[in-house]
């Protein structure tokens, strides 16, 4: 790491990213452009998230780089940095709520794989939306909303970026059945879920691209204007338009609040309600709880699996604890299955 | 005869430190740190506390939907295999009932202010004493 490096122990990764960006924004956002106040946001696994200022005139404008971890570290699920800039170009056509995407890194720019975006103000933490009376008065709207942006999506033509992963839904389970066998620590109350999908499986659709993790913690919300922007497009993938309104029905992202099923902010049939009017698609409600009961599985089978990296890749604190947040699963599972 | 106090008692003021003057003392990335810390130490008191009498319990039901003998975990093992197979479903006498206890025994050990497991004791009551 950097401490057995002098040379670039001198400098912080934030310094080396700010030198890099101004170069960046100086190519492609006139000469005269600097940049100021460059901050990690987060430190996440699968991305970096860096806000930064772009200085023109004295004007100060905030803006947003995605970037792979190192500038190079590609997830292999994730669809990469440059299909996301793309998903989020092909979104705004469709009048999808998203961030203007400004700049999409070359190789010319030095900081590896990544995209300059427009910083979208705005909350995204879910418990707040669900709880801050700040919320209260546009809270029972937000269902419907959701349901409006979510056909609007499913409109984005399917080869609107390459290379998208496409799979039946039975080929879904077969892999989550594959990734939770993996893990060699029975549950029971997984397997009986696998079986309770099984019988459940709907019959393949016509392919549309689906956004693969819209959810209630990847929205950027106002208190007075509700969704504002759709983020996290690095799991967008071809498949049933149903499974993006189960995903944000699964209890991991009703932060609490069980009677409210979407999101923890809204009922059923306003998602459905304002899908339908907006998509002219009637919605398949048996369809959609396939998928809310395989989002919550997947939930599960992800938590599970983190006693595999704890012990070879990340031995830290929080991902023990998230492994054992496995259970969570299994008795929201219960709930459903044999109430 | 190991000596006084119990492991979780020692764990209990582990977590007592680590939520109070370890955090007052910190900054906020550490803090968090130290929260997750509290939170993995509770984990383990609970485990020390309620899991032998559960396990316990969990083992006797296995034996008896199953009908033969063996580990917990190769009873479990086997359970999932049947379920899997479509030999075992919720029709079964006592399945549902021996997933629900193990399942909340689990949670009374890993989360137990989830809002899934107060809603389910709400739902079904508090679990049996083994």
């Amino acid at each position: 790491m950097a401490a057995d490096d002098p040379a670039s122990a001198a400098k912080s990764a934030g310094e080396v990213l700010a030198e890099g960006l101004a170069g960046v924004v100086r190519r492609h956002f006139g000469a005269a452009s600097g940049v100021a106040n460059v901050t990690r946001m987060t430190a996440g696994a699968t991305q970096e998230i860096w806000r930064f200022e772009l200085v023109q005139d004295g004007h100060h404008t905030p803006l947003i780089l995605r970037r792979a971890p190192g500038g190079e570290r590609i997830s292999v699920t994730a669809v990469g940095l440059e299909t996301e800039a793309e998903l989020l170009r092909a979104a705004a056509a469709v009048q999808a709520p998203v961030p203007a995407v400004r700049h999409v890194l070359t190789p010319e720019d030095g900081l590896g794989h990544g995209f300059i975006m427009q910083f979208v103000e705005g909350e995204t933490l879910g418990g707040r939306i669900v709880r801050d009376p700040r919320f209260a008065d546009v809270r029972p709207r937000l269902a419907r909303q959701c349901g409006e942006i979510l056909a609007r999506i499913h409109a984005i033509p399917p080869t609107a970026a390459p290379n998208l992963k496409h799979a039946t839904p039975a080929e879904l389970l077969a892999q989550w059945r594959a990734s939770y066998e993996a893990t060699a620590w029975p549950r029971p109350v997984f397997d009986l879920t696998f079986a309770w999908l099984a019988a459940r499986v709907p019959p393949p659709a016509a392919p549309r691209l689906v956004h693969g993790d819209f959810r209630n913690g990847n929205l950027i919300f106002r208190p007075d204007e509700g969704v504002v922007a759709v983020l996290d497009w690095e799991l967008t993938h071809i498949g049933d338009p149903m499974e993006d309104l189960g995903w944000i029905c699964a209890n991991p992202w009703r932060f609490g609040m069980l009677d409210k099923p979407v999101g923890g902010f809204g009922e059923r049939e306003d998602l459905y309600a304002g899908y339908e009017a907006a998509s002219g698609t009637p919605v398949d409600r048996a369809h959609v709880r396939f998928w809310e009961v395989l989002g919550a599985l997947k939930w599960g089978v992800m938590c599970a699996g983190m006693t595999a990296t704890f012990r070879a890749g990340d031995p830290s604190v929080e991902r023990s604890v998230i492994a054992r947040r496995a259970s969570e699963t299994e008795v929201d599972l219960m709930r459903i299955l044999a109430p | 005869m190991q000596d006084e106090p119990r492991p979780p008692e020692i764990l209990a003021a582990v977590a007592a430190f680590l939520k109070g003057a370890a955090t007052r003392e910190s900054g906020p990335h550490i803090a968090f740190q130290l929260r997750v810390c509290a939170n993995a130490t509770e984990i383990c008191q609970r485990q020390l506390e309620t899991a032998p009498a559960a396990e316990a319990a969990e083992l006797d039901r296995l034996r008896d939907l199953l009908g033969r003998d063996g580990d917990l975990f190769s009873l479990n093992q086997e359970l999932a295999a049947r379920i899997r197979e479509g030999a075992m479903d919720l029709a079964w006498p006592g399945l549902a009932e021996h997933l629900w206890a193990t399942t909340l025994a689990k949670l009374a050990v890993d989360q137990p202010n989830y809002s899934g497991y107060r809603a389910a004791l709400a739902e079904r009551g508090p679990p049996k004493e083994p």
